[in-house]
């Protein structure tokens, strides 16, 4: 099926252009049978690139080494469930997960706006498939999944083994849907800029994609986040790293676009802010993808150099030249229509938000191309690391946390200096009661961390009590008990209310960050079996070490896991026994010895975690290979030695390496243990769940009965006005 | 096996892609008026939802604690007038509020 495959790219690659010269046509000549053929077009491509996608899933499934791609990245021993994984583990694979998502959600917005913004829609449509185009073309030209293998193995080399993990499923698909996600409301800003047909018409339409980007891609984040504290043997869930960098710079900007295009929606505002802030959003998730592919900056999490960066950066340029010329073209249909009524008004604290985190987004930007910059000034490349992000996130962070408390309780439009006062006045309270609080504990040793927390238990405060006022309205209007109001409050609010609590859970992951990263204690320390140390309040024994060599289900060596055993006290009980292991994995890489192969290949560590509502205690061993270096070599000399048939090689190889794990959990030499505890670090992914859960209920659609009945009820009053307007 | 597949998914877009191209008739000439008219009103639409939905929130920043009488009652008045002024010129364009889409959110 590798021909089938590769026409399928071949005709989603003809489908785009066909489907781009269809729409361009039909709009310029007003001729909605070319729009409709252009928009299906999409369609078409959803469905080729499906079918490409789904004859290279099979292959993986089916351990097809006919096919380049599943030699090289799978084998008949990997699991079946990182099989149909592997599949995106690869450059060429993970580009036709892009281009199949971003076909499927451009088939769902362009269906669903099928009747509607007939004047937009057939230029969102080949920006769309021009997008379409793009990867078609790279996976056609550059970087084809669709390579036959000449011969075709007996067996693949296997998926890389740090990609061996559970959120390897999700993760990928989720921050790919999060950036192809966010082309939806940039195709479209891109249409109503051309059109000049630049009101909220269009934001209204693409507002759930904004909404289902800004969700996946923060559910992308996290997932990231919690998979790199898991699995990856430094101890914490963010290292700044670019590619992490990357995923989180369209998120900050679609955050701020969500906001201020409720500004735009209801008075005409902020136009050209909401649109640059959307077009950027647009090429900041085509960088990220630049990022991970390209290889132009060092990240565990990218795939290796690649010939991908010079056709990116083409594209990078060309949405941002072009964004920049359609932006001051049309600079006069931009104008606001209002001015701000107020400077304490709801909009002064979103605008305000937005500056935040436009000024976050930009300090992550310079310091992820930092090195790229010093390099073209200097000559030498230098990397900025945590301390510098941390010096100008860490304020940031106060000020949106505070914004976040703030925004609930002020007015639209105009609030009074007394009404925001009386508004404000228990949340202040509640976080200034905590402050001090928390400082007499001692916590003032750390001044950032303590106001954040007192600020979290603000926008708590907040929230609780913009709850509980719309709840006793919803009593007062409609009876009933206090949760029937709130869910009824609620679901007839779900924007409002939605939002309110992913403020909520913002605070409550702010508070894990703030915790986890200012009182965290930390040990690297060389321990014996028997021996102890003293980790924050925590004894930690090494009671035994562990040693394994795994074989798969057919016989084939898969890796030597080293570990320990090591028993938890607090306060001289016994609160958990942990296990940490660092797996060895064979390389593939010639002229290394049988033996010594499995000590120069990928090694992974899986992590001892005691988590808990109040902290956590995380441990990793680096196990000292070092003593068994002299048996290793002596084992590649015996072998390089010895005239052996395959099946006595591998019988023999397996006794070896099998005694090498013995020797090694029979007198283990000393093992150097990373051991941490940090506080709280288990409300980051609390707060992220609170916050998804927001943003659920603001992005679920409400029922049409209600809308169309709520609809109605303002229409009749206001109507009332029309025939009377001598009230107005 | 692999040249059938392509030949079948070939007819499939060409089926797709070209249904509207055979199906032409009195869509292609004048749409460009409808389309202006159809715009025009659907950004009408918009603003009247969104306009109802600020009426909506004021409401309930007043029932909330967020706005005192006397503002709510100021804003209430400033917006309705500013609806009634969408609705006049939905009118204009023919509107019917039997044929109003729904809104995207529910109302308190």
């Amino acid at each position: 099926m590798l021909i089938a495959g590769k026409a399928c790219l071949i005709l989603a690659l003809g489908t785009c252009l066909y489907g781009i010269a269809a729409s361009l046509y039909g709009a310029r000549s007003s001729r909605r049978e070319w729009v409709a053929s252009g928009r299906r077009a999409v369609y078409a491509l959803a469905g080729t690139v499906a079918l490409a996608f789904a004859i290279l899933q099979a292959a993986f499934l089916r351990s097809d080494f006919s096919f380049a791609l599943v030699a090289s990245h799978s084998s008949t021993t990997t699991p079946a469930f990182y099989r149909a994984t592997a599949v995106w583990s690869s450059q060429e694979g993970s580009l036709l997960l892009w281009l199949l998502l971003l076909s499927l959600w451009s088939s769902l917005i362009l269906w669903l706006t099928r009747r509607r913004l007939r004047e937009i829609a057939p230029y969102a449509t080949a920006v769309l498939l021009g997008f379409g185009a793009f990867f078609a073309s790279l996976l056609v030209f550059l970087e084809t999944p669709f390579t036959q293998a000449l011969p075709a193995p007996l067996e693949g080399v296997g998926l890389n083994p740090l990609l061996r993990h559970p959120s390897m499923m999700i993760h990928p698909p989720m921050l790919y849907s999060g950036y192809t996600l966010f082309a939806v409301p940039f195709a479209f800003a891109i249409g109503a800029l051309v059109t000049r047909r630049l009101d909220a018409n269009w934001i209204r339409s693409t507002r759930p994609f904004t909404l289902a980007a800004w969700f996946f891609l923060g559910v992308g984040v996290i997932l990231g986040a919690r998979w790199s504290y898991s699995e990856l043997g430094w101890g914490g869930y963010w290292a700044w790293d670019p590619v992490e960098n990357a995923s989180l710079m369209p998120w900050l900007t679609g955050t701020a676009f969500l906001h201020s295009v409720m500004i735009q929606e209801r008075r005409g505002m902020l136009k050209i802010w909401n649109v640059s802030l959307v077009l950027a959003t647009g090429v900041l998730a085509i960088l990220g993808t630049f990022l991970v592919r390209s290889g132009i900056l060092d990240s565990i999490h990218a795939f290796g150099a690649s010939t991908l960066g010079v056709p990116f950066l083409v594209l990078i340029v060309g949405m941002i030249a072009g964004s920049i010329a359609l932006v001051a073209s049309r600079a006069a249909d931009l104008r606001s229509e209002h001015r701000l009524d107020s400077l304490l008004s709801r909009e002064s604290v979103f605008l305000l938000n937005n500056l935040v985190l436009v000024a976050l987004c930009f300090v992550i930007f310079w310091g992820t191309f930092f090195p790229l910059i010093s390099e073209a000034f200097t000559g030498q490349e230098a990397s900025v690391g945590p301390p510098w992000f941390d010096q100008y996130t860490v304020p940031l962070a106060l000020i949106l946390v505070l914004l976040s408390g703030v925004g609930p309780v002020i007015a639209w439009r105009r609030a009074t200096a007394a009404n925001l006062r009386r508004n404000l006045l228990k949340p202040a309270l509640a976080g200034v009661l905590a402050l001090g609080v928390l400082a007499a504990l001692g916590l003032a040793r750390e001044p950032g961390a303590l106001l954040m927390f007192g600020l979290a238990v603000f926008v708590l405060g907040a929230v609780g009590q913009e709850l509980w006022r719309g709840v006793r309205a919803r009593r007062a209007m409609a009876g009933g008990g206090v949760p029937s109001a709130l869910v009824s409050l609620v679901r007839r609010n779900r924007r409002r209310y939605g939002g309110y609590l992913v403020h909520a859970g913002v605070a409550v992951l702010f508070v894990g960050i703030a915790a986890s990263s200012s009182f965290q204690d930390e040990r690297e320390v060389l321990l014996s079996p028997g021996q102890s140390t003293r980790v924050g309040s925590y004894d930690v024994t090494y009671v035994k070490p562990t040693a394994d060599l795994r074989a798969a289900p057919n016989g084939r060596l898969e890796k030597i896991d080293f570990g320990a055993e090591l028993a938890v006290a607090r306060d001289g009980k016994p609160v958990a026994t942990m296990r940490t292991v660092k797996s060895y994995f064979p390389s593939s890489a010639p002229f290394v010895g049988p033996v010594s192969r499995f000590f120069e290949g990928e090694a992974t560590s899986e992590v001892g975690l005691k988590a808990g509502w109040k902290r956590d205690v995380w441990t990793a061993i680096a196990p000292d290979t070092g003593a068994l270096r002299t048996r290793v070599e002596e084992g590649d000399r015996v072998f390089s030695e010895a005239r052996l048939t395959p099946a006595e090689r591998d019988a023999l190889l397996g006794q070896a390496l099998g005694g090498l794990v013995r020797s090694y959990a029979d007198d283990p030499p000393p093992a150097t243990f990373r051991l941490i505890v940090s506080p709280m670090v288990t409300w980051i992914w609390i707060g992220a769940l609170i916050a998804f859960a927001g943003g659920l209920i603001a992005l679920w659609p409400a029922p049409r009965g209600m809308t169309s009945r709520v609809s109605a009820t303002y229409a009749a009053r206001v109507g009332r006005e029309v025939r009377t307007p001598a009230r107005v | 096996m692999d040249l059938l597949v392509v030949l079948v998914v070939l007819a499939v877009i060409v089926i797709v892609v070209g249904a509207p191209l055979r199906r032409r008739g009195g869509a292609g000439a004048g749409a460009g008026a409808d389309a202006d008219e159809s715009a025009e009103r659907a950004e009408l639409e918009a603003a009247r939802d969104a306009k109802y939905r600020e009426i909506r929130d004021a409401e309930l920043d007043h029932r909330t604690g967020k706005l005192s009488d006397a503002d709510w009652r100021t804003q209430d008045r400033a917006l309705r007038a500013e609806a009634v002024d969408i609705l006049r010129r939905l009118d204009d364009t023919g509107y019917s509020s039997a044929a109003a889409p729904a809104d995207d959110g529910p109302k308190g």
